[in-house]
Formats: structure tokens, sequence, C-alpha cells
């Protein structure tokens, strides 16, 4: 019998940090084996986020430079900058890209940088124990809205991929998620083109990944994957939201 | 070549691009924007090179960051609340070792404050001004030449000691038109550090971070960040003196200031007055040691600054209580005038009975 | 005649998260009764695999290997 599925090679063997069944393991990996097949471990540069994800270095098997919270768009746009040869990614939260970050992002894709980002959006803050996200949902318990999301007080999770769509500067933007094979399957896509516009010089690209927290939604790691489907995807579809590079995925 | 006139804006600028500066990112805060703009004309068409007006003062700090990671010399440059949104991104460049120049052209404050000059961030400068325990190199120049050289020494020893360097002007400097010679030409190569992050090729992959979840490991970094300073001070620490020989009182002044004190100095020589001048150039390192030796045969000491007294605080511990300090100073962006100077000088001269 | 496959499950990585025996179209895979260094049951495998891999694909750990041929 042949392997035919094995680590990829830029994924470190590591024993993940992450909690059974979330997401960042899933979209490290998937990252990882686009990297090993596009030939980029020599030239890519990531830049992990504070979270749940900070640890990123010790699985990602390329250069990585920690960024404070938030600033991921300006620190990629820093070094693509001074240094284009280099293959440039942020990987980012919702609360690092949404919140905190978001003027950081809003303009990087505005200015159309060639980076790439990942953004992993759970609908919660992992890290520090499970507070309201900016794409929490309405009525979503967490610990700073144990009464749920209120319209009134906290406001609609914002569509920030929604948003990005708008600023001329970037040219593909796709949600998905990473809940069910075919999801996963996806997800690796649309990475994949995200990191090709780079190559391509084309703009900023941006892959929305609806990821599974299930310690800080209070769900087993079966029932997460499955909210994503039956709640999650609701409010924020699944799909391609802007791409205007006039090419066919790449497979 | 040649001298010429420019405003000290424009020459920390031009010094920069001629000490192979890649990248600047800024922010237009008066009373700098000329700086800003030198960059926008000058740097943004030079190959390799790269000039961004970012979206905010956090951003462009960061930006800074980025490019320090790829070994580049990259700056930014802003004024008084702006340096304060800068203070994050400050600690992680001192705590990651990336060499970064930092220019604060400082004006009154706290608040949004005034747009004049004023010395206010002393201590935003020398203490650290972020979160952490760290320092970055301070120099502070007073006159438009200074601005330039010192700025190509800020990228020398931002390089050397792996460290973010400032540049503590104001707006006064900032605006001033002097003659100013460029002793260095652009290179035609650009310099790019080895320590950097340029993609895994032919190495390892490389990390860059400070956190850690043990303390005992970033209390080595701490440790060994602090060693460095040890070098820094031994190395680096500079300053002027100015007819300190038989001074019975000696002013202690820096950068604007320390040009209004000479005029005032000058005045009060010609009354028969002995006093003298410190200049530190280096506010961190400062230069302790100068103030020790001037200590043990002056024992009167006028701090003067345009603010509350910051600098007065490293005078005093210097001198370990064994001398004593008066001040003076004007906030909020007031300019005194050499003359008035002169006055508290020769008030302060015939208080201390130091007359015969 | 449908392909042989097999998989092996790293005792020491698996968390236990279930995932692989929930998408795992032939139902060959179980919680396991052990508990692993880490405090986990792993998942065991044992019957006819295909080798489609889906297992592998949603494992959040790498910590499934798949064989076919």
């Amino acid at each position: 019998m042949e392997k035919i599925y094995t680590r990829p090679k830029s994924l470190k063997k590591a024993v993940f940090h992450y909690c059974p069944g979330c997401g960042h393991s899933i979209v490290h990996r998937l990252t990882c084996e686009v990297i090993d097949e596009m030939n980029l471990q020599e030239r890519v540069i990531g830049i992990p986020p504070p979270g749940c994800s900070v640890f990123a270095y010790h699985y990602f098997d390329v250069d990585m430079a920690e960024s404070a919270h938030g600033r991921g768009a300006a620190v990629a746009t820093g070094i693509k900058r001074a240094y284009p040869e280099a293959i440039v990614f942020t990987y980012q939260g919702d609360g690092d890209l949404a919140a905190i970050g978001t003027a950081e992002t809003i303009h990087a894709a505005n200015r159309g940088e060639r980076i790439t980002a990942i953004f992993i959006n759970n609908a919660v803050y992992g890290m520090t124990g499970g507070q309201m996200a900016p794409t929490t949902l309405l009525e979503q318990k967490t610990t700073t809205t144990p009464y749920g999301r209120d319209m009134k007080l906290e406001g609609y999770p914002i569509k920030i991929s929604e948003m990005l769509a708008l600023t001329k500067g970037t040219v593909y933007i796709e949600r998905t998620a990473v809940n069910s094979p075919a999801n996963i399957r996806k997800t690796k896509k649309a990475i994949r083109k995200a990191f090709q516009n780079q190559i391509d010089d084309l703009g900023f690209s941006l892959v929305e990944i609806l990821s599974p927290c299930p310690t800080n939604w209070r769900m087993t790691p079966i029932e997460a994957w499955q909210w994503i489907d039956k709640v999650m995807s609701k409010e924020f579809p699944l799909g391609v939201i802007k791409d205007i590079t006039g090419k066919q995925d790449a497979d | 070549m040649a001298k010429v006139l420019m405003t000290g804006n424009a020459a920390i600028g031009e010094a920069a691009i001629r000490a192979g500066c890649q990248c600047y990112f800024g922010y237009p805060i008066t009373p700098q924007n000329e700086l800003t703009e030198h960059m926008a004309t000058h740097l943004s068409r030079r190959k390799g090179c790269s000039f961004i007006q970012a979206e905010s003062e956090i951003s462009a700090i960061n930006m800074v960051y980025g490019a320090s990671l790829t070994g580049a010399r990259t700056m930014t440059s802003s004024s008084s609340p702006g340096i304060s949104l800068k203070q994050e991104g400050i600690s992680y460049l001192a705590a990651c070792e990336l060499p970064a120049v930092i220019v604060n052209m400082s004006r009154g404050g706290p608040g949004l404050g005034s747009i004049s000059a004023a010395q206010s961030d002393y201590f935003q400068s020398t203490r650290g001004g972020g979160h952490g325990d760290y320092r970055t190199i301070v120099l502070a120049p007073s006159t438009v030449q200074e601005l330039a050289d010192l700025t190509h020494l800020a990228f020398d020893l931002a390089d050397k000691y792996l460290i973010p360097v400032i540049i503590l002007g104001d707006g006064m400097l900032g605006q001033m038109m002097e003659p100013v010679e460029f002793k260095h030409e652009a290179p035609t190569e650009l310099p790019i550090r080895s320590r950097a992050l340029r993609g895994a090729k032919g190495r390892s992959s490389r990390i860059i971070k400070t956190f850690t979840s043990n303390p005992a490991e970033l209390e080595e970094i701490n440790w060994s960040l602090f060693r460095r300073y040890q070098l820094i001070k031994k190395h680096e620490t500079t300053c002027e003196t100015f007819k300190t020989d038989d001074a019975r009182l000696i002013v202690v002044a820096f950068g604007i200031a320390a040009r209004i004190a000479k005029g005032a100095i000058n005045n009060a020589r010609a009354n028969g007055l002995k006093v003298g001048m410190l200049r530190p150039i280096t506010l961190w390192p400062f230069p302790t040691e100068k103030v020790q030796e001037l200590g043990k045969s002056t024992k009167q000491f006028l701090v003067f600054e345009m603010n509350m007294g910051q600098m007065l605080e490293d005078v005093q511990l210097a001198l370990e209580g064994k001398g004593e300090v008066s001040f003076y100073g004007r906030p909020g962006g007031v300019i005194p005038t050499p003359s008035e100077v002169s006055k508290v000088i020769s008030r302060l001269y015939y208080q201390k009975g130091l007359k015969q | 005649m449908s392909t042989k496959g097999r998989i092996e499950i790293d005792q020491e990585l698996c968390k236990g998260c279930e995932l692989c025996i929930s998408f795992c179209p032939k139902h060959v895979i179980s919680q396991s009764a052990k508990v692993n260094a880490a405090g986990y049951s792993p998942a065991s495998f044992d019957g006819e695999c295909t080798g489609c891999a889906i297992c592998a694909l949603v494992c959040p750990e790498v910590a499934i290997e798949v064989y076919r041929g």
C-alpha cells in the first residue's frame, strides 16, 4: 500500500496546543500544504496574532514574527514594501482583524497591498476566555454578553469581509469554513488562490474561515462543527464575496 | 559638499535618505509635516525604497516594525500626541531587538496641547514610554546641522545595538532654517542587516518574538537587554560643555533650550558672572558621570527646560545630593528668551551668594 | 471490489475529538477504551477501509496517516 496522506513538510511535528476539535490546526495544516505544493517555504514570512494562535510559529516551519494585537496588516505591509520578493501572510482572529485591527485591515486592503490575509472567524475571543467578538452572533452568550448579544447594546455581528470587498485594492475575498470534508477542501482552494494572487501581483486577498471553538461555545467538537452549518453560516454565508482576478479556481 | 539652507524637518529627511533609509512610514501632524513631505518627494521614487502615509501613527510604527524585520533601515516621525500612539510599537521593537529611527518633533502638551515647541516628552522618551523594562537611545540635537548629523548617527547606532533610536527635536528646530552640510552621499546599495526575516532559504526558519509562557525566559531576555544597555552607556554617552571650567553656576539644558541658554550665558558672562552650561546630547544614556565630575568643583546647578521639570530629575539623581539644583521651566509651548533666562541666572547667582 | 486501504492513528497526538469517527463513511473508527498521556481517549481503527482519507482531512491533530493500494 502507498501512503497517500501525511503531514505536510512545512508543518513542524509538534503537538498542537489547541483544544480538541479546534479549527486552527486544520487551517495551519491546509496552509502548509499550499506552501509545500506551491514551493513557497523559502519565501514565506508569516505574521500570527496575539490569541490562541500566538504560537503558530511552533507549527509553521517558515520565517515568522509576532505582531502587536490587530496590527498584522500594517506589519505585513512593512515587510512586503521593504522586501517584495517575500510571500507575506497574516493569520488573524476576529478581534485582531475586525476590532482593534479594523483600520489597519481596511487600509492595507484599500492600498491593494500584495499580502494574503487568513482570517479565522470563530465568533468569540478564544484565548482570553470567551468574550464577545465583533463577529459574535445576536443572542449568542459569551462571558461579556452573559445574557446574549443584544443589538441595542452591542450592535450586530460585523461583516468585515463584505466591507473590505468595497475597497478597490481588494481583488479576492472568499468565506469558507473548516467544519466538513467538503468545506475543508474548499478552504484549501481558497487559501491557494489567495497566495497565487500575491505571486501574480494582483492586490489584497483575504480568506475568511468560519472555525469551530468548542470550548468557548460550550459544545462538543461535533456539535461545534454542526453549529457552523446550522447557525453561523446563516449569518456569515459561505462563498466568494469578491473576485476580480478573472481566473478559474486554482486546483 | 556645499552648505545648503534648509528647515530642520527637511534636513532630517535628507540625512535619513543619505544614511540609507529604505522605508519611511508616517502620518501628518504639526509641526513635522515637512519631514513627511520631504520623504514623499525624495524617498518614494528611489529604487527599492518605500514611502507610505499610513492611516494612523499606530499603523506607521507597525509598518516600521515590519520593514525592520526584513533588515531594512526604516524610520517614522511624529510629534508628541502621535508619539504617544507609537509607544506599544516601540516596546515591541525594543523587545524584539529591531533597529528603527523614531523622530519626535515635540510640541506643547499634555492632550492635544499646542503646536509650538516644547520639551515635555523627556520622560516619555527616556523612561521607555511604553510598557515594560526597556530603553531607547535618545538623541537631542540643538541645531539644524546637528539634526542632520544625529539622524545619520541614529541609523548607525540602531543597527549597531539592535535598538530603536529616538531623535528628540521640537517644533522650533523643525521649522527653523539654517545652513547645513551633509557629510554623506546616499548609498547606491541599501544596507541590509543579517539578522532578518527574508524567507528561510538555505537556513532553518527563524522566529522573531518575545512572548513566552515561561517567565524565566522573559526574565533572561530582560537581563540580556539591560546588559546591552550597559554597553551603550559606556560607549555612546555624549554631551557638550560650554564655559564650565571656572563656572560657579552650571546651567543644564538640552535641544532648543540649550540654544537659548547659550545666549543667556553669554549675557551673564559679559556682566562678569561665571556661568557655564552642560548640554546632554544623549538624553539616554544620560551623562551622569559628567554631571558628577562637574559637581566636584561646582555646587550650583540650574536646570532649564521647556517643561515642568523632567531632565531635572536626572540631574538630581546624578548629583546624589552633592550639589544644589534649581529649576526654571516654561511649559505649554512658550519659547523663553535669552534675556529672560539671563535674568533668572543673575537672580540665582546673587541669591546663592556666588558673586565673590 | 473496493480499493483496500488502512489508516494509522497516532495515539499520543489524538485528542479524542471523535470527528473522524463521525465523518468516516465506513464507520470503521471508534473511540478506544485507553487513555493517552494527555488524558484523552484516542480513536482507533478496525475494519474495511477504502482509503478515502476523509478522516485525515478532518483530523485537527494531523494524527492520521492513510495508506491505499
